[in-house]
């Protein structure tokens, strides 16, 4: 037992070795590419780390607390500057190009319908009807009673459809209805699965519960992606939201998400640059690339430039693509079409010009 | 304008473009095992081949206008509340250190010219300035903030055109800390008997003021709104190389009706009239910015004057990163440290002290966060670091530089194109310093920052207070009690905790030995102006 207990605690060490304390794994500094934004190849002992902290909730509990802290008055500081940044003319068309392609078009209410969601999805086949340039939009965000809707509107068009799962928005129930939430949405053909982690074993620190939660989730998916909720506004703190996402990660997250858009404040900036430094810092340490989806609150082209900003300056570009960073949100979306056409056309077209969903 | 930009996607391909990228997807998770090729290498790749035309997210020039400042062929000095030509002086040229282009004519005051601002000080201070209720001089205080608000971008351009530092930091620095300063002192205008200084505390008289080129303007509202608020008049001397923001808020006082002869502005070389200002009898107190060489001098000069004398001098301030740092705010507080203003700040954080057990961690983090600052054209938004003020400090830079390798240093620059015109130097770390090394004892004043490693809490405080210097100092560590621990350890006048480089108006600002002494912020700073 007790030496067992020893082991246990060396891998954890093992596992903080690895979070950036230990050099031996690394190629040289300055290796070329991508403003060399990731500087670490998947190490071998890796796979074990993670299997030794998803085994055991002492390991997990050590290496989660033995993350370097998140100073809150920096952090905020740094998104701040960084959102001060002006993208303009090219670059700016550019950024709303993107970010069009990145948006998880999103109907979340009790009045959803199906009228309302082929609607939605017509939208994000053609975003922009006068324009076949603008791009698909990334998915359809529903809850999962209406996949089949969708799946049927969006056959061949790319776009994706994701489900929120798991009791969503609270999670506020047992493990067994979760994942009969999250397989119905996957038989119905959920392409992604959105859900919710407990917050309330989170803040009590049953950290092991989440992980398991999370690791049933995953498995329950099979192959549809799963994007993890950490509804960062619950969690209050940067500290938290660091550990939340890598649990989340550890668990086998594709994504990890900020919020589910029912509880204020949803996604900030320095909410999505301390998400961004932990899915950098876990590909660094695994070599997985993990995706950061920032929800709730984004309605306008310049917030979302300004996501986009941190996205580019803290993970560099090969985040910068909708299989790694997205946007949920509803209203977004005709901001960024409106934006873009201004910056073609030199005049801003009216609300009208745009259609409602 | 707007015709010109590429049709970057292909018409009706996006479905199948992203189908592509989720291939991309799949690709880079395969590329996840050990011993493939960087996945990131990779996945650029394949984003590279998905748009042929701007493969990633290249700022496009921001520049902010130039078109909100009117700059006049020449400049006179501006004596008892006007602009007046040079009695026995001659005049200057004053460039933009970026492209080396003449921005105006400056004149260059004489001895005459001194005595003639100093005489209109010194009969301004006693009629006019020194007499007036403390309420009303408040109200001219609160007006010359509330104009260099109104008139902060041109504040801004002027600054960033003149001195070359980035228009972001001139804009979101700058600028606010000068009107900030004003707004300050203004409040203490009428509050002196309850600043802890006795009742009744007198102002000193004629306050010469010689500042430096780092921040023309902060640097004048540092000194400026004080002496004014305590009842002093001003002659100010701003440095010869960025002349223009100190023109412009003389301009500025003018306009907020300033009576005549209580701020005056007079430009030229330090040697001439800067030396001659400060020697003058009609000054009663004498406050320096600079270099601790000029300093001492001052000092020398000054020895059985009966003068007031404050200095803010040099630095070479110590950043302390221990093991338990908040480590991606660190990395950002060493940047904010060394990097801010080029370096060009006395109180930069310009030896890193890393404990040893993270040092190679957090070096290869900064060299990271260095490839993603911007160099160049200050007056672009974007910019993160401007032009080296004069040539005289590029120099400088380059020779310190040079030093440190022909010690044994290890130089690093991350990848950066210059301009072919103007001074700039590429941000540059220096590991495998040594305290024996030039690059750890002296000023730089550049864009250049020493790495040097620790083991213990004391060995920290040993190396960090191991200077002449002692003006600043950082420590990063999310262990509270070590924090103040620190604080009481560290000879330096200001020592920021988990940041770097925060200014405020009501905190004390200044040196320890050859940091200079006297505080400017806070009600400290109202003391320097104050016979007390």
């Amino acid at each position: 037992m007790e030496s067992e207990a020893r082991t246990t605690v060396q891998s954890a060490s093992g596992a903080l070795a690895h979070l950036g304390f230990d050099q031996s794994s690394r190629p040289p500094a300055g290796a070329p590419g991508l403003r060399s934004s990731v500087v670490g190849a998947p190490s071998a002992v890796t796979g074990e780390m993670l299997a030794d902290l998803r085994r055991s909730e002492s390991d997990l509990r050590r290496f989660l607390h033995g993350l370097p802290g998140v100073d809150q008055v920096g952090a905020e500081a740094r998104a701040a500057s960084l959102g001060t940044r002006s993208i303009k003319t090219s670059a700016k068309l550019w950024a709303l190009e993107m970010a069009v392609s990145m948006v998880d078009l999103t109907t979340l209410e009790g009045a959803d319908t199906p009228g309302k969601v082929l609607s939605l999805c017509a939208k994000a086949r053609r975003p922009d009807p006068g324009d076949a340039s603008v791009p698909p939009v990334a998915a359809v965000c529903i809850y999962p009673d209406l996949v089949t809707v969708a799946k049927r509107a969006l056959v061949g068009s790319g776009v994706k459809v994701a489900s929120v799962a798991t009791a969503f928005p609270s999670g506020r129930a047992s493990l067994a209805v979760k994942l009969a939430d999250v397989r119905d949405a996957v038989v119905a053909g959920a392409d992604e699965v959105d859900m919710v982690i407990d917050r309330g074993a989170f803040l009590s620190g049953r950290y092991g519960l989440v992980l398991e939660e999370v690791q049933a989730v995953k498995e329950a998916c099979g192959q549809a992606h799963l994007k993890v909720i950490l509804e960062t506004g619950e969690l209050a703190t940067y500290d938290n939201v660091r550990r939340a996402g890598y649990l989340a990660m550890v668990g086998g997250a594709d994504f990890i998400k900020t919020s589910t858009g029912k509880v204020s404040p949803a996604a900030t900036l320095p909410v999505a640059l301390v998400m961004l430094e932990a899915v950098r810092d876990f590909a660094e340490l695994t070599g997985a690339l993990v995706g950061v989806k920032v929800a709730g609150g984004i309605r306008s082209a310049k917030d979302a430039i300004r996501y986009l900003v941190i996205v580019n300056e803290t993970v560099g570009e090969a985040w910068l693509d909708p299989s790694l960073f997205r946007f949920g949100a509803s209203s977004l979306l005709n901001d960024l079409l409106r934006q873009r056409s201004k910056q073609l056309s030199g005049v801003y077209a009216g609300s009208e010009d745009f259609s409602i969903e | 304008m707007t015709k010109s930009y590429p049709d970057h996607k292909s018409e009706g391909a996006a479905g199948a473009e992203l189908a592509r990228r989720d291939d991309a997807t799949e690709a880079r998770k395969r590329a996840d095992a050990p011993g493939q090729p960087s996945p990131v290498e990779e996945s650029g790749q394949l984003v590279a081949a998905d748009r042929p035309d701007q493969v990633a997210f290249e700022y496009a020039p921001a520049p902010e206008s130039r078109s909100v400042v009117h700059l006049q062929p020449s400049y006179g000095l501006f004596i008892d509340g006007a602009f007046v030509e040079p009695v026995d002086g001659n005049a200057y040229k004053t460039e933009n250190p970026a492209t080396e282009e003449v921005l105006a004519e400056i004149a260059a005051a004489g001895l005459e010219d001194v005595d003639r601002a100093v005489e209109v000080a010194g009969r301004a201070q006693k009629e006019v300035w020194g007499p007036m209720p403390g309420a009303e001089r408040a109200k001219y205080l609160f007006r010359v903030a509330r104009i260099m608000q109104e008139r902060s971008r041109e504040l801004a351009v002027l600054e960033s055109l003149d001195n070359g530092k980035p228009i972001r930091e001139s804009r979101d620095v700058d600028v606010p800390l000068a009107a900030a300063h004003f707004f300050y002192y203004a409040g203490w205008a009428d509050k002196l008997d309850y600043a802890g200084f006795g009742p009744h505390p007198a102002p000193i008289g004629v306050a010469g003021q010689v500042i430096p080129w780092n921040f023309p303007l902060m640097m004048a509202a540092w000194k400026l709104a004080p002496a004014l608020a305590a009842g002093n008049t001003c002659v100010l001397k701003p440095a010869s190389t960025t002349p223009l923001s100190a023109l412009l808020l003389a301009e500025i006082i003018q306009q907020a009706d300033l009576p005549p002869g209580v701020v005056n502005v007079i430009t030229g070389a330090g040697s001439l009239a800067g030396a001659a200002l400060v020697a003058h009898p009609g000054i009663d107190k004498v406050a320096f910015t600079g270099s601790t060489e000029v300093g001492k001098d001052l000092q020398r000069a000054l020895a059985g004057t009966g003068k007031h004398l404050t200095l803010e001098l040099g630095g070479k301030a110590a950043n302390i990163v221990f093991e338990d740092a908040p480590l991606d705010q660190a990395i950002e507080g060493i940047v904010n440290g060394i990097f801010f203003n080029q370096g060009e700040v006395c109180c930069a954080g310009s030896r890193l002290l890393v404990q040893e057990s993270i040092a190679d961690t957090v070096v290869e983090r900064l060299k990271r966060r260095l490839a993603t600052l911007r160099v160049g054209d200050p007056l672009d938004k974007n910019t993160d670091l401007g032009a080296i003020n004069n040539a005289a400090q590029l120099e400088k830079i380059r020779e310190l530089s040079d030093a440190g390798e022909a010690e044994g240093a290890i130089r690093w620059s991350p990848s950066c194109t210059l301009p072919s015109k103007g001074y700039w130097f590429a941000p540059t770390v220096f590991t495998n310093v040594s305290q024996v090394h030039r690059i750890a004892q002296e000023e730089i004043f550049g864009p250049v920052l020493s790495v040097l490693t620790f083991r213990t809490p004391e060995e920290a405080v040993a190396k960090a207070n191991n200077t002449v210097y002692g003006l600043s100092a950082g420590v990063w560590t999310e262990k509270g009690s070590r924090i103040l621990w620190m604080a009481g350890q560290l000879r330096a006048g200001v020592v920021w905790a988990n940041s770097f480089n925060r200014f405020d108006p009501t905190s004390p600002f200044g040196g320890y030995r050859e940091s200079g002494f006297g505080r400017e912020g806070g009600r400290q700073g109202l003391g320097a102006y104050l016979d007390v």
